[in-house]
């Protein structure tokens, strides 16, 4: 049983020092060079990373589940590995939506409620604290590399998932994000904010609905014609990614690359031939 | 739309609609993931819901054009039904007093099935053997059509689109547009071959609009008149008036109220609000957030039957209040906004996973986020035992609690509602009062699976070794992992995990007490 807790109430700080790294367990094992991407990223622009070595998942399998207790002895566990007070920049706005929305309710009423609503004031979503924190913008990107002639260029599908859309409510900064980078051109699809289908269990749990949901949003990525599929969600490239490469078996569709936002803005930072990359596709 | 150009054949039409009653009936034979899949499988029903949904969504953005605005209204309606709730059990009495002064009978119903006794009651003391129903989802709820053909009472349904759920034998699909699941040529040969005009003659095969509303307006306004009754629901019932507030588009609402000379109205009772002051912020949101309409063509408030020297109006109005499992819901720590919902059905409007199954794919009176929260809760409904695979439709992407006028927080109710489901015996005996069901679902298996995951994530040496042994087995993984991989690719674990490139780049892992602000 749980409680509703009021809702955390944030400003943006000014530029710090350091800040912690939240990986995600998705990105750990599927995405690990965004991870280090978003990492070289932070450090280029002056922020000294802390990547704690303690941290797993942010327990929102189980809680979505209605696992509450097996939740929370997980997220109790980032609550002491993520201990230092300073930002949490988290890899996927899901993740993030879990410690900022849902870690007040999660631990109200238990010991650890003070420390819980405290990480959530201070984490982040990555294109959030990019933009609204180090206010990366175009200039910026140009300072660190120049504009050159043989720079390709990319259109990219932008896909915000529906916990960085309404749940951080973050749109609008990965689109300030993505539009910002040089050399790329970005395109939604159709029905840009419906969901793709993954939602965690549920692409398991409901697996038909899943797929029908996963294949529309598919087929509406194939049709912007991008060249790489980007978010800050790696359930959702995984699901949207994944899918196109059956259709393409079958010939409906083209399988795209999938690259998440911070290898791209790796890339804007610090050229296009050395960005590591490469993760899905 | 191409219109056929020879006559189809009447017995080739009849056969395509006893095929679809008969589908309809198979369907909801079935348990929900059948339905779903059935309902994935059925293009013709994809392609309405989609279009709906599309058509919805649009008409919805075009009445609420300023965002700020929509959001300060959404304040103010959400802020008008908690003071109804925060109230609720002496604005009921207030209702009641005030309903009683103004001649209107009060009936308090603690199930679904004393409801329906109630109702028969009525209808039987005033020998009253035929009845035009205005839509009420209320009276779907308690399945009252039912109750009352097994009595020998003729209920005719004279909404257009709960007139021709009933003619195929099925359920509203919506809760505010029934019918929304068949399209024009579906309705044509419904019209055709199963409703007769008043002159008994079979109705003209057409598949135009108007046309189809025309001729049930023929045999619905003999009805009308000939009614020995009239029941209908409610969308806000005024304590402080003893009004009952009731929204239309098609008049049929006005004339069960006022043609036949008994009106009974039927609501749950959270519909109450304390005053007239509450009413302009809710008619406000009601009928842009449903259909996209400024407002709807009628809007009726019934104050009582006819008074001395008034020519029309009944002779008796009742007021049937349903519980139904409302007051466990009112007493329920987080369940309780669940009674803040109007009815207007933006949530499933809103709902991808509403718009590829349909409303029947729920097999409940109301489906999509709103059915899905309400539906194990209600008396009538079977719990969370019953309910279990219907709380995991859904992807909890929060449409719609965006959408939601009152802003009725769904996905946290649905994820709640699960949680309540696998709830250990422990949890529901901390005395809190629970929905029923609660722990019908949780099994040993999945049980285990969670407490084995939530072990290895607590312990980051258990889970970075489980890490290693997927990056570094990578090679070894299987290439199909049902159902994911059913219509996707196998991921592949990357060769090193994040946690190992960043200690090999020796990224710290702690914060030095001297670098801390």
């Amino acid at each position: 049983m749980t409680i509703t807790s009021s809702p955390i109430q944030r400003t943006c700080p000014a530029k710090p020092t350091q800040v912690y790294l939240m990986g995600t367990c998705l990105v750990d094992s599927f995405f690990p060079h965004a991870g280090m991407d978003a990492i070289t990223v932070l450090r280029q622009l002056g922020v000294e990373v802390v990547f704690p070595q303690g941290q797993t998942c942010c327990g929102q399998p189980a809680w979505n589940s209605g696992y509450e207790d097996e939740a929370r002895a997980v997220a109790r566990q980032q609550l002491a590995a993520f201990e230092a007070d300073i930002p949490v920049v988290v890899m996927m706005g899901s993740c993030a939506g879990m410690v900022h929305l849902e870690y007040p309710d999660l631990f109200a009423g238990h010991p650890e409620e003070a420390q819980a609503r405290a990480l959530a004031a201070r984490t982040y979503e990555f294109s959030e604290f990019m933009i609204n924190v180090l206010g990366l913008d175009n200039e910026i990107l140009s300072i660190a590399q120049p504009p050159s002639a043989d720079q390709p260029t990319r259109t990219v599908a932008l896909h915000t998932s529906c916990s960085s859309r309404r749940g951080m409510g973050v749109a609008a900064q990965h689109m300030a994000l993505a539009t910002c980078l040089p050399g790329v051109t970005v395109v939604e699809p159709e029905r840009v904010t419906e969901c793709c289908g993954f939602g965690g269990t549920f692409a398991v749990k409901q697996a038909d609905i899943s797929a029908a949901m996963a294949e529309d949003k598919a087929l509406a990525m194939d049709a912007t014609g991008a060249d790489v599929i980007t978010s800050a969600d790696c359930g959702c490239m995984m699901n949207i990614g994944g899918t196109l490469d059956r259709l393409a078996e079958q010939g409906k569709a083209r399988s795209i690359p999938t690259q998440h936002l911070a290898t791209l803005v790796k890339e804007a930072l610090t050229g296009y031939a050395a960005a590591t990359s490469g993760d899905a596709s | 739309m191409s219109t056929p150009t020879s006559t189809p054949s009447f017995i080739e039409l009849t056969t395509i609609v006893d095929q679809e009653d008969h589908d309809f009936a198979d369907m909801q034979s079935r348990h929900f993931k059948a339905r779903a899949k059935m309902s994935l499988e059925n293009d013709t029903l994809r392609a309405s819901f989609r279009g709906a949904s599309d058509f919805l969504m649009g008409k919805r953005k075009s009445v609420f054009p300023d965002d700020e605005e929509l959001e300060a209204l959404r304040d103010r309606g959400e802020a008008a039904r908690q003071r109804s709730l925060a109230n609720l059990p002496d604005l009921l009495e207030q209702l009641e007093t005030n309903l009683v002064a103004n001649g209107i009978q009060v009936h308090w119903a603690e199930t679904a099935d004393e409801a329906n006794r109630i109702i028969h009651g009525i209808l039987d003391a005033n020998q009253a053997r035929t009845v035009v129903k205005g839509k009420s989802m209320v009276s779907e709820e308690i399945e009252l059509n039912h109750y009352l053909e097994a009595r020998g009472i003729e209920c005719l349904e004279s909404d257009m689109g709960e007139y021709l759920v009933q003619l195929a034998h099925e359920a509203p699909s919506h809760i505010v547009m029934p019918v929304i699941h068949k399209n024009k040529q579906q309705i044509a040969r419904l019209m055709h071959t199963r409703a007769t005009t008043p002159d008994g003659e079979a109705v003209p095969y057409s598949e135009d609009v108007d046309d189809l509303i025309g001729n049930a307006r023929a045999i619905l306004r003999q009805k009308f008149q000939r009614a020995d009754a009239g029941i209908s629901g409610v969308n806000m019932a005024i304590a402080e008036t003893g009004t009952l507030l009731l929204v239309e588009n098609e008049g049929n609402g006005r004339m069960c109220t006022t043609a036949p000379p008994l009106h009974i109205a039927v609501t749950g009772i959270e519909k109450v609000v304390q005053g007239l002051s509450d009413v302009p912020e809710l008619l406000t949101l009601l009928p842009r957030s449903a259909t996209g309409q400024l407002i709807t063509t009628y809007v009726n408030m019934i104050s009582g039957p006819r008074q001395k020297g008034e020519l029309d109006g009944p002779e008796q109005v009742h007021l049937v209040l349903v519980d139904n499992g409302r007051s466990k819901m009112f007493n329920h720590p987080n369940l309780q906004p669940t009674l803040q919902c109007i009815r207007c059905g933006a949530c499933m409007n809103h709902c991808p996973v509403y718009a590829r199954v349909g409303g029947h794919a729920y097999g409940s009176t109301y489906p999509g986020p709103i059915g899905q929260v309400v539906t194990p809760q209600l008396g009538s409904a079977g719990g969370l035992a019953a309910n279990g695979d219907m709380i995991n439709a859904c992807s909890l992407n929060g449409a719609c609690g965006e959408a939601c006028p009152v802003r009725i927080p769904l996905p946290d109710l649905i994820r709640n509602l699960r949680a309540e489901a696998v709830a250990p015996v422990a949890t529901q005996q901390n005395g809190q009062p629970h929905v029923n069901g609660t722990g019908s679902q949780r099994s040993l298996g999945e049980s285990l699976i969670w407490q084995g995951w939530s072990l290895v994530h607590k312990v980051p040496f258990l889970y970075r070794s489980s890490t290693r042994v997927m990056t570094r087995g990578r090679g070894l993984m299987p290439g199909k992992l049902a159902p994911w991989t059913n219509t996707r690719s196998m991921p592949k674990p990357a060769a090193r995990s994040l946690h190992e490139l960043a200690r090999a780049a020796d990224i710290p892992s702690v914060v030095t007490s001297e670098e801390q602000h």
